[in-house]
């Protein structure tokens, strides 16, 4: 028999009963739009981080004072009063591979400038900073090694920070103060958006290191370092001789835990998507148990189907039909109602995802291998769970099926 | 030259638990080309087992049954099935035709599964020929619910002619119907058999059995008498009268 006349032979038993139809698919659509909305939305996160991750720079390992496994009882990462400035510079010196570095202090401070004030985030860096995490200037420039040894009172502005006190007016050669210290600004940085932690990154005022120790902090202590790694450096060495630099410059004995922190942008970047990755092994489970319960289901619908046609399928033979014709014809039937499912699937998942991204504001993408795949899939399942229905339809005896009341 | 149908000692027992029912006991029957025979008995004497076994839906429990010479026993299902879709026409006691399906459609069934594959023009043709053989081409659009019993059986019958098959079988084939169509069929009958198909046909009424050449009487399973039709009616003739008798009905009102 004609594989074209079986198919519209399939779906003309499939309308004949529209309703149980629909809801036989249901399983099917529901697994197959758990997988693809899944997939969207996931993929939409994991761009997001990745973009995020980006914004912290290139090859950058970040070094925090305080250990991160009792970060808690010492009060959190860069609590511990250990990190000293030369401990940056022995990096930098020592470890082959590191190619710039930035001690890093940190306060919040209230800045004003003529009767505008904003409290924001005051950054004590190196003249290096801008280039390691690769944030351009788009107006004016950064400080100077000069300007970090001279402890000058110079300032990098954030463009939030900037845009709070000067609105549209051009922020660099004016004077900000900071906890009424007067700073001039040199330059205005570029926006990058928000960090991973959903912070305002360009809500920041960005000044020397040494400048912030002596005129906010008072103590010689860092936050932590920033360090970047050379191209083609093996990052996860350079952590490692990192951590065994600070751990003698720290003198910490064997045994004893670190004081310190070392983590490399792809740590960090795998830590953001470590969580959602377990939730979208959770939706695959839970994608796959509803296929299963899917495929249960056309199961049963095709022996229900097989049942109520036995007569039909009596005729079918008698006229000629081999069991191969009838097995057929019930496995396409199975395959066309898991296929509509996958499809109608597939289009429920697309408009999920859309509709999430939408509300979001993320950015969506489904690569069509997923797409191709859970089609295939679906499919598989209505042969799988079709094909013991469609044998016990082809081995009836004629006879037997005719006389079937 | 074999006979087309060949029952060498046939017996069919049914097996329901503890339970035998010899349906169908040592039957020897020798069927030629070109006749044309009626079965008959009483109910439940065996008349659709023996057609059942005929048309190749069921295998004898004892005995050969050779037709057109091959030995059905020797056969695997899909072989049966192709001869029952080549060689043999049909027609169910209770017509048997598909549902929700259309007059049309129900005829072209054998071709669909038809060793030859026609395009669906040819099986579309092919099938409208059929259906005007029995005089149903107004009606082909129309499902079997939409049909009088009798269209119905005309359905069944031209299905079975389809194919081309050299015999035809039928159970009952006016069993449901009233006199004038129950003529009507065996008009159709006679026709074809004058075009050389074979037709057994099972049948209550002595009547309707006047239309064939031979006459097989059954009882309990067994062929009690096998007589050759002396005085042989005429179904062209028998339809002229019923007309005329209505005529003269008419008139008379
Ligand atoms: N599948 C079956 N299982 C058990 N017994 C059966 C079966 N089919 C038929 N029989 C029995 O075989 C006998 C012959 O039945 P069959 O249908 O051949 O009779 P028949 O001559 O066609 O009767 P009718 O004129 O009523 O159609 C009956 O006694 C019937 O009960
Ligand atoms: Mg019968």
């Amino acid at each position: 028999m004609k594989l074209s006349a079986t198919l519209f032979i399939a779906v003309r038993a499939l309308l004949r009963n529209k309703m149980r139809s629909i809801l036989t698919m249901l399983g099917i659509i529901i697994g197959v739009g758990a997988v693809i909305a899944m997939v969207g939305i996931g993929n939409g996160a994991k761009a997001r981080v990745e973009a995020q991750i980006a914004t912290l720079g290139k090859n950058m390992i970040l070094i925090f004072a305080g250990s991160s496994t009792s970060s808690g009882a010492k009060g959190g990462l860069g609590a511990a009063g250990t990190m000293k400035i030369p401990d940056a510079f022995s990096i930098l010196r020592e470890v082959p591979g590191v190619t710039m570095v930035s001690p890093e202090v940190r306060a919040g401070a209230q800045v004003a400038a003529g009767n505008q004030n904003w409290s924001t985030l005051v950054l004590g860096e190196s003249e290096d900073y801008f280039e390691m995490r690769q944030w351009d200037i788009v107006d004016g420039a950064a400080f100077s090694d000069q300007d970090v040894r001279s402890a000058n009172k110079v300032a990098v502005i954030g463009s939030t920070v900037a845009h709070q006190i000067y609105g549209d007016n051009d922020p660099v050669g004016q004077i900000i103060r900071v906890r009424n210290i007067p700073f001039v600004i040199t330059g205005l940085l570029k926006p990058k958006g928000n960090s991973l932690g959903g912070a305002d990154q360009d809500d920041v005022l960005i000044i020397p290191y040494t400048t912030a120790m002596k005129r906010l902090t008072g103590a010689t202590i860092l936050r932590g370092i920033n360090a970047q790694a050379a191209d083609d450096a093996d990052i996860t060495l350079l952590q490692e001789q990192i951590s065994a630099l600070l751990r003698q410059r720290h003198n910490i004995q064997p045994g004893h835990e670190d004081d310190f922190t070392v983590r490399s942008q792809q740590d960090i970047a795998e830590m953001a998507t470590a969580q959602s990755r377990t939730m979208m092994y959770l939706l695959i489970a839970v994608a796959i148990v509803s296929l299963v319960v899917g495929g249960i289901g056309i199961m049963n619908i095709m022996l229900v189907s097989v049942t109520e046609r036995t007569r039909e399928i009596g005729i079918r033979m008698a006229v000629g039909a081999h069991g191969w014709d009838i097995l057929l014809q019930f496995l396409i039937e199975a395959v066309t109602l898991s296929s509509i499912g996958g499809l109608v699937g597939i289009g429920i998942g697309f408009g999920t995802t859309q509709i999430i991204s939408r509300m979001a504001g993320w950015p969506t993408n489904v690569p069509p291998v997923y797409v191709i795949g859970s089609f295939a899939f679906s499919a598989a399942v209505g042969v799988f769970f079709g094909l013991y229905p469609a044998k016990k339809a082809a081995a009836l005896d004629p006879i037997d099926a005719l006389r079937y009341e | 030259m074999h006979p087309v149908i060949l029952l060498d000692s046939v017996s069919k027992i049914y097996r329901s638990g503890d339970v035998e029912v010899h349906a169908v006991r040592n039957v020897s029957l020798q069927v030629q080309p070109g006749e044309f025979i009626a079965i008959m008995g009483s109910s439940g004497s065996g008349k659709s087992t023996m057609m059942n076994t005929l048309g190749c839906l069921d295998r004898p429990t004892l005995g050969r049954y050779l037709l057109d010479g091959v030995d059905i026993s020797g056969l695997d299902r899909d072989q049966l099935a192709d001869l029952r879709n080549q060689k043999i026409g049909f027609i169910f006691q209770g017509f048997n035709l598909l549902s929700r399906t259309t007059a049309l459609e129900n005829v072209e069934l054998p071709m669909m599964y038809g060793k030859h594959r026609l395009s669906a023009k040819e099986q579309r043709e092919r099938a409208l020929w059929a259906l005007d053989l029995v005089g149903l081409s107004k009606r082909t659009d129309h499902t079997p619910n939409q049909l009088s019993g009798g269209q119905q059986q005309r359905v069944a019958i031209a299905r079975s002619l389809v194919n081309n098959p050299a015999l035809l079988l039928a159970d009952e084939p006016t069993g449901n119907l009233d006199s004038r169509t129950s003529v009507e069929i065996m008009d159709a009958f006679q026709t074809l058999n004058d075009k050389g198909i074979t037709i057994a046909m099972v049948t209550h009424e002595p009547d309707i059995a006047r239309y064939t050449k031979r006459n097989v009487v059954m009882r309990d399973g067994v062929i009690v008498s096998d007589i050759l039709v002396a005085d042989r009616s005429n179904a062209k003739n028998e339809m002229r009268r019923l007309d005329e008798e209505q005529r003269a009905a008419k008139l008379v009102k």
